[in-house]
């Protein structure tokens, strides 16, 4: 067990150690760093000094290096437009996107686990078509668009939610709800399918046979069996919700620290993107790693891979 | 009631086929153009609405353009993303997934490897910073969405190809003399092809609804391109007096995915892919 850990953790790192590289290209994708930072209008003189204040005449290998170091150590640098470390910002607005994270995804959650419990055991009736029409809108819903929807009714209409910005807990419950319903799909899905197969099993045909009462089949041990993958699944959506929560957190004014990304993006800030980038990817890759083991102490079938 | 599924797949289909035939055809038979401002015309609501004119059908936007005109050239643009996306994708991710799985060993790793990378990338974010730094056009949304969403095609590819490659089918290509190069293009990939087309439609799909959030935040197919994300980020100031604005292109985007992934459904259950997400 310990060195299956250690693999996964040595190949948690090496992806972490490329998203860097990545993050770095990327922000040097649009050319000359140092005219885009003195914008338009600029001389060649002050482009000059720019490029010497912000220690890009050093060759592109050396800057990478310097910041991967730095980066390691939490330093990102300064914000070009905040006039603050970059770190302190992401600080600041992570815990907002970590919020809207977990309540989304508990949201997603409460919805997605009876329905596709529901729609396992009454597998290829129209309770279980009705399931997956649910899944199928879910999926086609634009989460901008229903955010929009959502603002005109609840904010609008019946006047119950704030439709902006980041003050109190109610700001967060149209966020959350939208949220959740970007996870919902993929969560319902695998809860029904992991239940189908558990129902269809060895031991729960063992179960039935020694007389055991529909209910506790169920509960006691069909469920504990397909609950292992949507658990370790539900980790990586929160990973995949972080990063989706960019839209969501723009289209209401949250601001966390996709909102920070979003303004960072439309003012060439660099420095916040590419350690935004950096920030999500880790956390993503970190939960990815937790799952994993998660899996592996849950099912002890799967410590081989 | 086996045939509700293929019922499923039939709509989807027909939706999926009218909006493409709309889109072909749609912008030249409106007698309008879709950039055409008309400033005595602003928001004017569609004809079932009070106010609404039997000249413009869905109504006209804040500078007075035609509504229908540029929903269905909005359709051209999407369509044309979701397309030219899959096509780079697709070749990026089955290249990816058939040499992992065909190979296995330290290339598979490497597959893997570049895999799990990609997945740990945040999309969104990625698509946004690249077009925001670069700065926005067509070909750099589609480029950049090729880039990003292989890895579905990848996943599936890989798993297909190892189911596969030992069958008997295979070792008699071996065995007569083909290359793996011929295998893989001649027994490999024809006998994958069906899993990989469902993964087609489903990212057709993402694809299409990745552009319409980029372009609603602004940072994907740029002004005056009747893009539906972009409509419904210019109609997001009005929406609270007209509803109307964002209703009807975040309807049309809404149909167009739900039916792409219709049609996909019914495949995967056609062909009994497994797709991972």
């Amino acid at each position: 067990m310990t060195r299956f850990i250690f693999r996964r953790a040595l190949l948690a790192l090496s992806v972490v150690m490329t998203v860097m590289a990545m993050a770095f290209v990327l922000t040097r994708l649009s050319g000359d760093l140092a005219i885009s930072i003195a914008g338009p209008g600029s001389t060649q003189a002050d482009v000059e000094v720019i490029r010497k204040a912000y220690g890009l005449d050093r060759p592109v290998l050396v800057q990478f290096f310097d910041w991967t170091r730095l980066a390691l150590t939490g330093d990102f640098g300064n914000s070009f437009f905040f006039k603050d470390k970059v770190s302190n910002l992401i600080g600041q607005r992570m815990p907002v996107t970590f919020t809207l994270g977990f309540t989304g995804l508990a949201v997603a959650l409460v919805i997605s686990l009876p329905l596709g419990i529901l729609a396992a055991l009454n597998e290829n009736t129209w309770i279980d078509r009705s399931v997956s029409l649910l899944v199928m809108v879910g999926q086609a819903m634009p989460s901008f668009w229903l955010g929009l929807i959502l603002m005109i009714v609840f904010g609008l209409q019946l006047g119950w939610l704030p439709i902006s910005g980041t003050g109190s807990w109610q700001h967060f419950v149209m966020p959350a709800i939208v949220l959740a319903f970007t996870a919902v799909p993929a969560l319902t899905r695998l809860m029904r399918s992991g239940m189908i197969e558990a129902l269809g099993s060895d031991y729960i045909r063992t179960a039935r046979a020694k007389g055991l009462s529909r209910s506790s089949i169920i509960f006691k041990h069909a469920l504990r069996n397909a609950a292992i993958p949507v658990v370790s699944i539900a980790a990586v959506q929160l990973g995949f919700m972080l990063g989706g929560s960019i839209v969501i957190e723009t289209v209401f004014a949250l601001h966390g620290v996709g909102y920070l990304a979003w303004e960072s993006i439309s003012k060439n800030d660099f420095p916040v993107v590419q350690a935004v980038v950096l920030v999500l990817a880790s956390i993503y890759i970190g939960l990815t790693l937790v799952s994993d083991i998660l899996n592996a102490l849950l099912d002890p079938r799967l410590r081989g891979a | 009631m086996p045939r509700l599924k293929e019922i499923g797949f039939v709509i989807g289909l027909v939706i999926v086929g009218v909006v493409f035939v709309a889109a072909v055809i749609g912008p030249w038979l409106t007698g309008h153009d879709a950039f055409a401002q008309n400033l005595n015309a602003r928001l004017i609501p569609p004809f079932w609405m009070e106010g609404g004119s039997s000249q413009h059908w869905l109504g006209t936007d804040q500078i007075g353009r035609d509504y229908l005109t540029r929903l269905l050239y909005g359709a051209r643009i999407s369509l044309f993303i979701g397309i030219l996306t899959v096509i780079t994708s697709g070749i990026i991710g089955t290249t990816l997934g058939v040499l992992g799985g065909f190979y296995g060993g330290r290339i598979d790793d490497a597959v893997l490897f570049v895999i799990t990378c990609r997945l740990s990338i945040p999309v969104v974010l990625v698509a946004l910073a690249v077009v925001g730094l670069v700065g926005s056009s067509l070909t750099l949304v589609v480029t950049t969405l090729g880039l990003l969403l292989w890895d579905r095609f990848a996943v599936v590819a890989r798993a297909t190809t190892m189911q596969i490659r030992s069958l008997d089918y295979v070792n008699a290509a071996w065995c007569s003399g083909c290359s793996p190069l011929d295998i893989m293009r001649h027994e490999i990939l024809p006998n994958i092809s069906s899993h990989l087309m469902v993964v087609c439609t489903l990212e057709i799909a993402l694809a299409i609804l990745l552009e319409a959030s980029l372009s609603f935040l602004g940072l994907g197919v740029p002004p005056p391109l009747p893009s539906w994300g972009l409509m419904i980020a210019e109609g997001k100031d009005y929406m609270f007096f007209s509803a109307w604005v964002i209703m009807i292109p975040g309807i049309a985007l809404f149909t167009l995915v739900l039916g792409m992934n219709m049609v996909g459904d019914g495949l995967r259950r056609a062909f009994g892919t497994q797709v991972i997400k």
